[in-house]
C-alpha cells in the first residue's frame, strides 16, 4: 500500500473536546468515564459520556439530520479547525476527489428509541417528526460529513461494530491506491443509547465499575461515545505527520459476539498490517489494544499478540479513559496512536491495578516517553469482524 | 478498472434464483410474483441457523448461489451492503427499550449489528477472510461494487459482493416504504483467467450528471428496482442475461454517478448450480 500522511485530525471523546485537550488527559492520567448519568438509561455502570452534545448545533441546512450521532460528529468537525484544513485540501484536490468513509453501528438509533416512547397510542404508528433516511439509517452520519464538508467525493459508511472505523482507513486506503480519490476524509462516530447499554448488560458484558483492561478483577467494559475524523493524504517526503503504514483485516468465523479464544482472527489482521507495512514484527514499539475489559476479549487479544510478537512490544488500553466507544473505537486509538506518538510519548493504561498473571504480552500501566515508533492498533468487533492498523512516526 | 462475475445469485419474491432470474430477465419467462420467504437453502448449521434473522438468510441464500456449489470455494473475502441492515430486529429492540422491562435479548443483540449477515457468512463458509460491511442509502449496491472493485486492484483475486435489504416492519415501513425484500451476490475475479466469466465490468466514477440513472423497462421489475436498494443491481444483471453490452450508470451517493461498462460472455450451463 502507499503510505498515508494522518495530515489533519480531530477527536471529540469524554477526555476531552478537541485534540489538544485529549493530548492533555493522556499525559495528566484525567479519566473520563462517570457514573451512569445518561437519560432514561437506569443501569449500575459508568460511562464516557461527551458533555454538551445536546447543545451543539448542526447547520441550518442540515438540520433533519440533527440527532446525538450527528451533533457529536459536528463537535468534532468544528473542533482545532478541521473543516478549514478538508476546505484547503478540497481546494487542492476538488472537492469530487476527496472520499468520506465514516464507521458507526449505533447512527442515530438513540432518537429511534425515543420516537418508540412517543408512539401514537391508537395506531402504534411513530411521531411524524421521525427521520428515517436522515437520522435513523447507518449511511446518515457518513452523508451529513460529506454535506458539512461540502465534499462531492464518494462517500459510505462502515458498519461492522466496534472495528467499523478502523476500516474506513483500510478502505480509504484501497479507494486512493484504485484511484476512485485523491485523499479521504476518514472517521468514526457513535454515540451513547439505550440499545447498546442493555444489550451489552444483556450479555452480562458491563462492568458496574470504570473498565480494568487487563487486569485480573475484570469483569467488563464501560461504554462511551467519541467522534474522530482524520484527513489521509498520500505522504510526500517532505511532510513529518504520521502515517499509516499498514492495514490488516480479517473474520474470526467463530461466533457472532464470542472472540475466537486463541484470537486467530486478531493474530491475522495483525499480521496482515505487518506484510502490508513491511515491517518485522520484532520493529513494533507498542500496541494499542482493543483492550475491551471482559475477561474473555483481553484475553483472546494477549494469546494474539503474544503469539506474533512475543513479549517485545509494550501493550495498554485506553478503554479506561474514554470507555468503549464501539464503532468510533478504532479511530479513536488511530488518532490517539497519532497524538501520542508525535507528542513522544505512550500512554499507559488507566483504572487497571493489578494486572492479570495469566495474560502474556508486556501491559504499560504509566505513560512512557519514546522518540520514535511503530504502534499497531487493534479493533475487534461482532461478528468476529477484526482490524489492525501501523502507524509510523 | 476492470473485474469480472464469474457467479450470480438471486433471491426475491418471483425471482428464486439466478437461472429464473435470467430466463425473466431475457424475456423468456413472464415475472410472476409469489409470496416467498428466504431461508431454505441457508448454508448455516446447529444454532447458527436457528439465530440468524429473516434479513441475513435472504443475504445468504444470495450469496450462497454467488459463491457457487463447492464450500472449498467460499474462502474469499466479502463486501456486504445493505442500507437498513437488520431492521427487523432493531424495531423489537426499540419496542422493548419503550417497555419497562427493557428485556433485550443476548442473542437479538448481537443480532441487531449491520454486519450480522456478514458475520453468518464467514461462519458459515469457515473463512477468515476480510468481511466488509457497507451502508449507502438507496445507493449501497453501487457503494458495494465500488468497494469491491477497490479490493481487487489493490489484492488481485476473487472476492464475493452481496447487496440486500429487505422492508422495516411497521411502525418504520411508513418512513422508508420498500417494495420487497431482494439479494443479490456476485462472485467477483480481477483475473478473468481463473474462471469461466459471465461478464466483465469496467468500472469508473464520473462526476457530473451527465447521464441517467439506469432503469428497466418491464413494469414489475422496474417497480422492485426503484424500491429495493439490492435490486438497483437489475439493470446490470439484464445486461448480463441478455448478453449485450451495455453502459449502465448508478447513483452513488452525491452528485456523481458510477459508470459500469458491461460486456456480457455467453452464458455457460456450467456456470449453474441448478
Amino acid at each position: 500500500m502507499t503510505p498515508l500522511s494522518l495530515s489533519a485530525c480531530t477527536l471529540v471523546s469524554a477526555i476531552g473536546s478537541n485534540a489538544d485537550e485529549t493530548l492533555a488527559a493522556l499525559r495528566l492520567r484525567h479519566g473520563g468515564l462517570r457514573p451512569c448519568d445518561f437519560p432514561d438509561i437506569e443501569l449500575d455502570t459508568w460511562i464516557g459520556r461527551v458533555t454538551g452534545v445536546e447543545r451543539e448545533p448542526v447547520p441550518e441546512d442540515l438540520s433533519a439530520y440533527a440527532c446525538r450521532n450527528n451533533r457529536l460528529a459536528a463537535m468534532a468537525l468544528r473542533a482545532g479547525g478541521f473543516a478549514e484544513r478538508i476546505a484547503e485540501a478540497a481546494a487542492r484536490y476538488g472537492r469530487h476527489r476527496i472520499a468520506v468513509i465514516v464507521g458507526t453501528s449505533t447512527s442515530g438509533i438513540l432518537e429511534s428509541e425515543q420516537a418508540y416512547r412517543r408512539r401514537d397510542q391508537a395506531t402504534g404508528a411513530l411521531p411524524a417528526d421521525f427521520h428515517y433516511q436522515t437520522v435513523h439509517n447507518t449511511f446518515s452520519v457518513a452523508d451529513f460529513t460529506r454535506r458539512f464538508l461540502s465534499l462531492t467525493g464518494p462517500a459510505t459508511a462502515i458498519s461492522t461494530a466496534c472495528s467499523s472505523s478502523a476500516k474506513a482507513f483500510a478502505s480509504a486506503s484501497r479507494m486512493i491506491d484504485a484511484g476512485f480519490c485523491d485523499a479521504a476524509v476518514v472517521g468514526g462516530v457513535d454515540t451513547l443509547c439505550g440499545t447498546t447499554l442493555y444489550g451489552f448488560q444483556a450479555l452480562q458484558l458491563l462492568s458496574a465499575r470504570p473498565c480494568r483492561p487487563a487486569d485480573s478483577g475484570r469483569d467488563g467494559i464501560s461504554i462511551g461515545e467519541a467522534a474522530g475524523f482524520a484527513l489521509l493524504e498520500t505522504a510526500s517526503d517532505s511532510d513529518t505527520a504520521i502515517r499509516l503504514i499498514g492495514y490488516g483485516e480479517s473474520a474470526d468465523a467463530h461466533h457472532m459476539s464470542s472472540p475466537h479464544p486463541e484470537g486467530t482472527g486478531a493474530r491475522l489482521a495483525m499480521q496482515q498490517a505487518l506484510s502490508r507495512g513491511r515491517l518485522p514484527a520484532a520493529a513494533v514499539d507498542h500496541v494499542l489494544m482493543h483492550g475491551t475489559g471482559t475477561q474473555a476479549n483481553d484475553a483472546a487479544e494477549d494469546r494474539a499478540i503474544a503469539a506474533l510478537f512475543g513479549q517485545r512490544p509494550s501493550c495498554s488500553s485506553i478503554k479506561g479513559w474514554t470507555g468503549h466507544t464501539l464503532g468510533a473505537a478504532g479511530i479513536v486509538n488511530a488518532i490517539i496512536a497519532a497524538l501520542s506518538l508525535e507528542a513522544g510519548f505512550l500512554p499507559g493504561t488507566l483504572e487497571t491495578r493489578q494486572v492479570d498473571p495469566r495474560l502474556q504480552c508486556r501491559i504499560l500501566l504509566h505513560n512512557r516517553e519514546v522518540t520514535t515508533g511503530h504502534m499497531l492498533c487493534n479493533s475487534f468487533g461482532f461478528g468476529g469482524n477484526n482490524a489492525a492498523l501501523l502507524f509510523r512516526r | 478498472m476492470n473485474i469480472h462475475v464469474t457467479g450470480i445469485g438471486v433471491s426475491a419474491p418471483g425471482l428464486a434464483d439466478w437461472p429464473a432470474t435470467r430466463a425473466v430477465l431475457r424475456g423468456e419467462v413472464v415475472y410472476v410474483h409469489s409470496d416467498w420467504r428466504a431461508g431454505s437453502r441457508s448454508p448455516l448449521i446447529g444454532p447458527e441457523r436457528r439465530r440468524a434473522t429473516a434479513v441475513t438468510s435472504l443475504a445468504l441464500e444470495a450469496a450462497m448461489e454467488a459463491a457457487g456449489p463447492d464450500r472449498a470455494q467460499w474462502d474469499i473475502p466479502s463486501v456486504f451492503a445493505s442500507s437498513g441492515g437488520e431492521v427487523d430486529v432493531c424495531d423489537r429492540i426499540f419496542a422493548q427499550l419503550a417497555q419497562p422491562e427493557r428485556a433485550v435479548s443476548p442473542t437479538q443483540f448481537h443480532n441487531s449489528v449491520h454486519n450480522a449477515a456478514s458475520g453468518y457468512w464467514s461462519i458459515a463458509a469457515g473463512s477468515h477472510r476480510p468481511a466488509t460491511s457497507i451502508a449507502c442509502f438507496d445507493d449501497s449496491f453501487a457503494a458495494g461494487l465500488v468497494e469491491a472493485a477497490a479490493l481487487l486492484a489493490v489484492e488481485p483475486g476473487e472476492l464475493l459482493l452481496v447487496a440486500y435489504d429487505q422492508p422495516p416492519p411497521f411502525p418504520i415501513a411508513p418512513f422508508r416504504p420498500l417494495s420487497g425484500p431482494f439479494a443479490v451476490g456476485l462472485r467477483l475475479t480481477s483475473n478473468a483467467a481463473t474462471a469461466p466469466a459471465l461478464a466483465s465490468l469496467q468500472i469508473g466514477y464520473v462526476e457530473a450528471r451527465s447521464a441517467l440513472p439506469a432503469s428497466m423497462s418491464m413494469v414489475p421489475l422496474e417497480a422492485m428496482r426503484a424500491g429495493n436498494p439490492a435490486a438497483r443491481s437489475l439493470p446490470l444483471l439484464a445486461a448480463i442475461a441478455c448478453e449485450q453490452p451495455a453502459l449502465i450508470h448508478l447513483n452513488c451517493a452525491g452528485p456523481g454517478l458510477l459508470r459500469v461498462a458491461v460486456s456480457a460472455k455467453p452464458w455457460n450451463a456450467a456456470n449453474s448450480d441448478a
